[in-house]
């Protein structure tokens, strides 16, 4: 464990893997376009993680471009959750975590010494495959509760909630009670109202573990249109398992597989490549819903 | 089969009664914690039954004088002749149970954050085994150490806030002497209860939503940002209890208050000055002399106890539920 945690602090462009994954087939860890290697968006290189001895994910290496939505997609339990956690730095909450690789957002390394993580979460929104709303603050509240908790200054509260609850797609169900409880709303309205929280900050990257998994088709749409918007000026990366959704919202699509061995990426492209022309017979399984 | 879907023309429905079948495991269960829960609600009548009537020549004598006026004078032991008030008491013990609760309240807050989310479990564990070690120590013991250790101390400091606050009405004495003044009961109090106020908010602090406090994590927070935003609200009710289980013992403490407390029969609220009351403490007091008349009014006493402690444990429970509904 000690060995896989030394980071190889290089330089090179992450095109390729540096270790073989185990497995026959000749897969490959791919950077998501390797002819834009901008200095925004986000980058991961070479990342590990584990829980206690539990070796969850391999070396993982992956470009998200400034403001594109790529889809994180895959059966259950191969780590895409654990791979989202690791780009806003959550991972480390956990005791028995640990990890290995560099993360880079914009340039800089979101692992490294002096960073304030603080700053970093501030940046990299989540939204969380559980709605979480505070319980003991108001609709209003909760929407706000990133600015408090980060001591940002707003000038125009009104108008910042009422643009990021039409965002999340839940201002016209919640604009006369926003004095109730956030504990008030259905399962699917409490998701849209973390959704609305985490743009409240304005964060530059938004991860989203699947949003949509408790929410009716309308609020679906709205939110994947929320995406779409979003897009144009943020980087989104959402886990999602449903394949339309895949395929509506994300530019580029990244397939998990863990298959008795730690999670890895056995593909990563355009989302119409994935869907159409997979490399990998198994992701052509996965995406045609013949596998997991 | 087809499914018919007509506008309903009928008025709505009577209610249908729902009951369920319980089986026989279900209604032994039921009868057996049903038993045990009147036994206590009848074991505790019995106490206050008893309380009553022992005392119920007192209150036919001195009716609501008793607890209104401040007097202890059994003088002949006809009750012609006696007169009983524990107006004093009343207000003695109040008192010296909230400058306990002022006084541990900003321990038993911090202390708890502290063992919860700043310290390394090894020390954790270190810390938490002092404290439940504290709380097993004998009250005779915290008493001796208030007389002997603390007093001295506290009269100094006692002296200080009465030179610099004495203009606030409660930091004002009459005689400067600053022993055995409520102020330092309320000391030796607020110690007492520290241990178990706090294990039992530390134990609500936690249990606060991880994922909550993840989200407060997630959104920039500092740690102090998510502790403010999700364990401070989730932990309200368990503070608020863990308090009133230390308010509890304070109103009930005898010989720690006897012993650094000096019983005064005038109602006064100048917490710096050499006089006090306790309700409890006077009973423990007066009982080894007492005429039987006496014993009759320390039994009355006894009952008024009670009822203080059953009154403010309700206040309590009722704040708390209130503050619980605002949460939801
Ligand atoms: N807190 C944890 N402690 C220990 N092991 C964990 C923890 N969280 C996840 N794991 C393990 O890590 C692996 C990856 O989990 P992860 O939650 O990332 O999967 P996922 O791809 O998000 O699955 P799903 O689609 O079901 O959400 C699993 O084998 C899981 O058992
Ligand atoms: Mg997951």
């Amino acid at each position: 464990m000690e060995t896989n945690q030394n980071r190889q602090v290089d330089g090179v462009i992450p095109a390729t893997s540096m270790a073989e994954p185990a497995t026959a087939g000749g897969s490959q860890s791919s950077t998501l376009d390797e002819r834009m290697v901008t200095m925004s968006g986000l980058q991961t290189k070479g990342i590990h993680a584990w829980f206690g001895d539990h070796h969850v994910l391999e070396d993982v290496s992956l470009d998200f471009p400034a403001n594109t939505v790529t889809g994180l997609i895959g059966p259950s339990g191969c780590g895409k959750s654990t791979f989202l956690r690791m780009l806003n730095r959550m991972h480390e909450f956990i005791p028995s975590a640990s990890m290995a690789g560099e993360v880079f957002l914009d340039g800089e390394e979101i692992y490294a010494p002096d960073v304030d993580v603080a700053a970093i979460r501030l940046r990299v929104g989540m939204v969380f495959q559980k709605p979480n709303p505070f319980p003991s603050m108001t609709i209003a509240e909760n929407v706000l509760a990133g600015t408090k908790l980060a001591n940002i200054k707003v000038k125009d509260k009104d108008s910042l909630l009422e643009e990021c609850l039409t965002r999340a797609g839940l201002w016209k169900e919640v604009k006369d009670r926003l004095k109730l409880s956030g504990a008030s709303l259905s399962g699917g309205q409490q998701q849209r109202l973390c959704i609305a929280r985490a743009l409240a900050v304005k964060p530059t990257v938004l991860l989203m573990d699947e949003p949509c998994s408790a929410l009716d088709p309308g609020s679906t749409l709205k939110i994947e249109d929320t995406i779409h918007e979003l897009s144009d000026l943020i980087t989104v990366v959402i886990v999602t398992h449903n394949m339309q959704q895949a395929a509506r919202v994300s530019d580029y699509c990244a397939f998990f597989l863990s298959d008795g061995h730690p999670g890895r990426v056995i593909e990563a492209d355009r989302t119409d490549i994935v869907f159409t022309s997979p490399q990998d017979q198994r992701t052509a399984d996965y995406v045609q819903g013949r596998f997991g | 089969m087809t499914i018919a879907f007509e506008p309903s023309t009928s008025a709505a429905p009577p209610r249908r009664k729902v009951v369920d079948s319980r089986n026989l495991g279900d209604r032994i269960f039921r009868r057996g914690v049903t038993a045990g829960a009147l036994t206590s609600f009848v074991v505790l009548s019995f106490i206050a039954a008893l309380l009553f009537f022992r005392g119920f020549e007192i209150f036919r004598a001195f009716g609501l004088d008793f607890i209104t006026t401040s007097t202890w004078d059994a003088a002949d032991g006809t009750i012609e002749n006696a007169t009983f008030g524990v107006a004093a008491m009343i207000v003695g013990s109040i008192v010296t149970a909230v400058i306990a609760m002022v006084v541990a309240f900003p321990f038993v807050v911090s202390s708890a954050l502290f063992l919860e989310f700043y310290v390394t479990p090894k020390l954790k564990f270190v810390l938490v085994s002092v404290l439940d070690l504290m709380a097993a120590i004998p009250s005779i013991i915290y008493g001796l150490w208030g007389y002997l250790v603390l007093m001295p101390h506290a009269a100094g400091w006692a002296a200080s806030i009465n030179k610099y606050l004495g203009w606030i009405p409660i930091f004002s004495v009459d005689v400067e002497n600053f022993d055995a003044s409520p102020f330092v009961s309320g000391l030796v109090l607020a110690l007492m209860i520290l241990p178990i106020a706090m294990s039992v908010t530390r134990e609500v602090y936690s249990r606060a939503p991880l994922d909550q406090i993840q989200a407060a994590y997630a959104l920039g927070g500092s740690r102090w940002g998510a502790i403010r935003a999700v364990v401070l609200p989730f932990g309200r009710s368990g503070l608020v209890g863990g308090m009133l289980l230390g308010l509890g013992r304070a109103l009930g403490e005898t010989i720690a208050v006897l012993l650094t407390l000096n019983l005064v029969f005038e109602v006064k609220f100048q917490v710096l000055a050499s006089a006090g009351g306790s309700v409890a403490s006077l009973i423990a007091s007066r009982i080894g002399e007492a005429t039987p008349l006496e014993l009759k009014a320390l039994m009355a006493a006894g009952l008024v106890l009670f009822v203080l402690t059953l009154l403010v444990n309700f206040g309590a429970s009722s704040i708390v539920a209130r503050a619980e509904r605002r949460v939801r």
